[in-house]
């Protein structure tokens, strides 16, 4: 994916510069995007690296097992029948108590393991409902602390790079709740059709 | 109201890991490497992304792209300038995060533009990725509703990340 889209970035800023005529700027553009992009690192790595370690002691103090209880009876609901699985429900739980501390190395295996057991409580067949809402949820952002973006809004000069929090606390519950119920309304129209891809 | 929320949550949850027994500043090292290979990891997909996203920028073709969707985007009340974010972070999320970057450096991180770019980024994920990603790993022969009630998700994030840009810090 990321193969095209940089392929079709770079032959459009191509085509661009001679429609427009500024081949100076983006050859200019070219030397210097990235040095600018390991200086802009440079001043993000020290706040990503702190929110990893702060959040690691949230995690490590039993607060994280406190998110995933807290959870638990919202998320169970959306899960139907499969609510019912033990083991089911307390992966879906620590993947999205990882998506929601925002451990990004942790959120993606345990989110893979959740969907394999929701999948083989399933029957493994076709495109069951509750695996497909399990893959939703990760689309939407839970995080409780947008630290990759705070940390972007510092290295560009933000007088106070969290204060966005609230908004993106806001936007985020909106959308979770439109994509669910998106998902709802949408699932008549899409039967699964597990016998017809055996 | 931010202001006083991460000081708070900093002092709190070490106070209660520290009664809870946790070997608190060994726990923050852990994280803290795992925070720096994280950065180091995406080290390359910024040099690239951003290199071919300031050459688009310069080449104008990403003010085109905002102009031509100008009339959608001003009903829905998204800046212009976050036009192009609107179509990237879906299918990448560094993708995402260097046009955010670009954004940010023209109009400002405490523009109205730079906030509501900020915002996007943080209030949605790469959509289209993730499920490629989750059906993939299990196989899945057909996604069915699924790509378009992310987008619908998306959209939403979008929306409602300028309006409560609006809401909480005006439009300047």
């Amino acid at each position: 994916m990321l193969s095209k889209i940089w392929t079709a970035f770079l032959c459009i800023a191509w085509i661009g510069a001679m429609a427009s005529g500024r081949m100076a700027e983006v050859s200019q553009a070219a030397a210097q995007g990235a040095g600018q992009a390991i200086k802009l690192l440079i001043e993000m790595i020290g706040l990503m690296m702190f929110w990893s370690g702060f959040m690691s002691v949230v995690s490590a103090s039993g607060l994280g097992s406190g998110i995933a209880h807290i959870l638990r009876p919202i998320l169970r609901p959306l899960f139907g029948r499969a609510g019912n699985d033990r083991e089911s429900m307390e992966l879906v739980g620590a993947s999205i108590t990882a998506n929601v501390l925002g451990l990004s190395n942790a959120a993606t295996p345990l989110g893979l393991r959740a969907a394999d057991r929701l999948y083989e409580t399933a029957g493994r067949r076709g495109s069951p409902d509750r695996v497909l809402t399990l893959i939703i949820l990760n689309t939407t952002s839970i995080q409780l602390i947008p630290t990759t973006v705070a940390a972007l809004r510092a290295g560009m000069g933000a007088q106070a790079p969290f204060d966005i929090m609230p908004a993106v606390w806001g936007a985020s519950i909106l959308s979770v709740a439109a994509a669910l119920f998106a998902a709802r309304c949408l699932r008549p129209l899409f039967p699964d059709c597990p016998r017809q891809d055996r | 109201m931010a202001e006083w929320l991460v000081p708070a949550l900093l002092a709190c949850v070490t106070m209660y890991a520290q009664i809870r027994g946790v070997d608190v500043f060994s726990n923050f090292l852990e994280g803290a490497k795992k925070g720096a290979k994280t950065a180091a990891a995406i080290a390359p997909t910024m040099v690239g992304l951003l290199t071919a996203v300031y050459m688009l920028r310069a080449s104008g073709a990403i003010d085109w792209l905002g102009a031509m969707m100008r009339p959608i985007f001003s009903c829905l009340g998204i800046p212009e300038a976050c036009a192009p974010l609107v179509l990237l972070k879906p299918i990448s999320g560094g993708g995402g995060l260097a046009l955010g970057a670009d954004i940010m450096q023209r109009a400002g991180a405490d523009s109205y533009a730079g906030r509501v770019a900020a915002v996007m980024l943080g209030a949605s994920e790469a959509s289209i990725y993730t499920i490629s990603l989750y059906a993939g790993s299990l196989g899945l022969k057909s996604t069915r509703y699924a790509v378009p009630a992310a987008l619908i998700g998306d959209l939403t994030a979008f929306v409602s990340s300028a309006f409560f840009v609006r809401l909480f810090f005006g439009t300047n």
